[in-house]
């Protein structure tokens, strides 16, 4: 069971201006029927003063997509379009009191319905229906690099299993997973130059290793794979007064010395843990990094 | 609200008399079954006692063929990492696509890290294996083939004791997964060629955590969890004594009340989807329907999603499960809707619904009185939606 907050529940079993708006001039429609959920948002706009007198929903999908409809046309009626196209998925996780992360993509789903239906109130193409610039990053959700940017500038997202919470991309058959984590460096590395944040996060998704599991590996190729990975650890441990020196590789089990303030440091398994990840990373396969005194 | 649980194929409410059955053996007899002395004596003979139940409801041949485990999972674990082991020259597993995770989980992780070859038998649109495939698929290389006896969402049954004879032809081992089929099919393992079988205490009126591993005799094994001489070397561990008690229980009640799960519970199972598929247009039942459990039905709905009906339903009162992709987390369908073919549109609109003898007509009554309210009600509100007989041009039944 979700733990939906009061609000989703309140807002699902009582759903506000859900049904079709017969005179609306702004219509905007995004999902399908076959990626799992799909809204479709009517908008009356007053074109006197660009205002939105009325609006309604309707929507394909489970509770939170209910939810985040309801939750937008409360939100943008009486906004003039300018005010509502800064209305985000946060702004709408919000007043819903929060959403479990797994079902941000309901709050994002309601933002893009809402820029769709004002481009087509303005007599604009909306992009989610011309992906031919090749910009379609997720074939399987249809969910194209700018989407996929608009999520990770508004809710500073850091990492693929978020932008598949927040968006769906890459949440099926995993292929795109390459092309996502390209994009979110793009945004990240644009957004840090603009000073949106302060620096580059690491990304806390553990990444696919880029060496081919099953690739035959020389004895040689592994010892350098492994000495040239506890090199490029150095500098890091160097910083906080410690180093690390490889002793031995048996096998699948490394052997180091941890050196400096390392040494006797409450912290230290947790260093070696670390440096096993990396190695790991690094060889595409399982290793054991234990300390050279245990061996 | 009147509370009405129709979702028994995720785990069923203990039996009161089970419960009794086990009382005692949490305080008065809490011996140790290894134990040289009375305290453990009493508990030995429950143990037995036990054993003989389980073996009843199989239709097992001896006792000493159930070994208890901590479930089904345990149960499946062992099976196939055990026939691995014992049948040397042979590295293959063949198993469908519609197993339950406790399965395919494991399939996945023995292909990736041990470089196991999984044949993944697929399925027809009724949810019916593909018994060519699987006739190809076995060969000299097969260490076992693992089908399940009747699948958990759509309670479609395979034909076990066929494929068994068919693994045996190739030399390869038979297990099965019979978590949803036991108790609710009649079975008499001693005449069939099944080599092993899992069964989970929990589907049957038992606790959570108490499962059997069915494992004919003769048949090696290699224990999955070693220690102590328990289960005469099979599965080590202090035996769960209450529990397996009360699994005992729970089958010696199964076989009693086998009649009435073939009978008066089918009749509620059929009287509910008829009255639904009557009062709600655009909907579907999934599975096999001639050939599956007497408890089970899963009905897909077009244009709606699986969660919010099961949001709705809760609010009734009533309780049942979806293979629709936003209850479990993931993104998809359930991969047994997937395996079908069912179109997306109606997949993520399934519900199902699953009985057990403690259902009574009143429950059937009060999920057709929500049901046709709660469909329109989402419909109304679904952009795909067209007006009953029409959404289905719109379906398209192209599954990647």
């Amino acid at each position: 069971m979700w733990n939906y907050s009061e609000k989703v529940q309140e807002h699902f079993f009582n759903p506000r201006n859900s049904g079709v708006l017969d005179d609306a001039n702004g219509v905007g429609e995004v999902g399908s029927i076959s990626c799992g959920d799909a809204l479709k948002l009517f908008l009356k706009i007053d074109p006197a003063n660009d205002t939105i007198t009325e609006a309604r929903f309707q929507t394909f999908g489970c509770g939170s997509a209910i939810a985040s409809s309801s939750a937008l046309t409360e939100i943008i009626i009486g906004k003039t379009i300018d005010q509502a196209l800064s209305v985000t998925n946060q702004d709408i996780a919000d007043y819903l009191d929060g959403l479990p992360p797994e079902k941000m993509h309901c709050s994002v789903m309601g933002a893009e319905a809402l820029r769709a239906a004002i481009a087509n109130y303005r007599g604009e193409v909306w992009t989610d229906d011309d992906h031919e610039e090749g910009a379609l990053i997720c074939k399987c959700f249809g969910v194209d690099a700018g989407m996929i940017e608009r999520a990770v500038r508004v809710n500073k997202l850091n990492s693929i299993e978020q932008i598949t919470n927040y968006t769906k991309a890459g949440g099926a058959c995993k292929t795109c997973h390459e092309k996502i984590e390209e994009v979110l460096g793009q945004v990240l590395t644009a957004m840090a130059a603009e000073g949106a944040i302060d620096t580059i996060p690491a990304p806390s998704c553990p990444v696919a290793p880029s060496a081919p599991v099953h690739k035959p590996m020389t004895n040689l190729q592994k010892i350098q794979l492994i000495t040239t990975a506890i090199e490029e650890l150095r500098p890091t441990l160097q910083r906080d007064g410690g180093d690390i020196e490889l002793v031995d590789i048996d096998g699948d089990t490394v052997m180091v010395n941890l050196r400096g303030s390392c040494v006797g440091c409450q912290m230290s398994s947790i260093t070696l843990s670390g440096v096993q990840e990396r190695l790991m990373m690094v060889l595409g396969k399982p290793v054991r990094v234990i300390p050279a005194q245990a061996a | 609200m009147r509370p009405v649980y129709l979702d028994n194929n995720a785990t069923t409410r203990v039996d009161p008399q089970v419960v009794a059955a086990m009382l005692p053996f949490f305080t008065e007899h809490f011996g140790n079954a290894s134990s040289m002395h009375a305290f453990g004596a009493a508990v030995g003979g429950a143990l037995k006692t036990a054993r003989q139940q389980v073996q009843s409801l199989l239709g097992a041949e001896f006792d000493h063929e159930i070994i208890f485990t901590s479930g089904g999972t345990e149960s499946d674990n062992t099976a196939l990492l055990s026939a691995l082991e014992t049948q040397a020259g042979r590295d293959e597993i063949i198993t469908t696509s519609v197993e339950h995770p406790a399965i395919l989980s494991l399939c996945d992780h023995l292909e990736k890290s041990r470089g196991v070859k999984i044949h993944r038998i697929g399925v027809d649109s009724r949810g019916c294996l593909d018994i060519e495939a699987y006739r190809k698929a076995l060969s000299s290389r097969t260490a076992i083939a693992s089908v399940m006896w009747a699948n958990n969402e759509t309670g479609t049954v395979f034909p076990v004791e066929t494929l068994a004879e068919l693994a045996h032809e190739a030399g390869a081992l038979f297990h099965t997964d019979a978590v949803q089929a036991v108790g609710k099919i009649p079975m008499t393992l001693a005449k069939t060629e099944i080599d092993m079988l899992s069964l989970s205490g929990h589907k049957l009126h038992a606790p959570k955590g108490i499962g059997a591993l069915y494992v004919r005799r003769g048949v090696r094994l290699r224990p999955f969890v070693r220690g102590g001489h328990q289960e005469r070397g099979r599965r080590a561990g202090t035996e769960n004594i209450p529990a397996v008690v009360g699994l005992g229980k729970a089958a010696e009640l199964a076989a009693l009340s086998m009649n009435d799960e073939q009978t008066r519970v089918k009749a509620l199972r059929d009287r509910l989807e008829a009255g639904i598929l009557a009062s709600v247009g655009n909907c579907m039942v999934t599975g096999d329907v001639d050939n599956r459990l007497p408890n089970t039905s899963n009905i897909a709905f077009e244009c709606i999603e699986g969660e919010a009906i099961l949001l709705l339903l809760n609010k009734e009162g009533i309780a049942a499960s979806s293979g629709s992709a936003c209850t479990s987390g993931s993104l998809e369908p359930s991969h047994v809707l997937r395996a079908m073919n069912i179109p997306y549109t109606a997949a993520h609109g399934a519900i199902r619904f699953s009985f057990s003898r403690e259902n009574t007509e009143q429950d059937v009554e009060q999920v057709l009185a929500a049901v046709p309210g709660i469909i329109a009600n989402l419909r109304a509100m679904s952009p795909f939606w067209q007006g009953d007989g029409q959404a289905s041009a719109d379906f398209n039944p192209t599954y990647a």
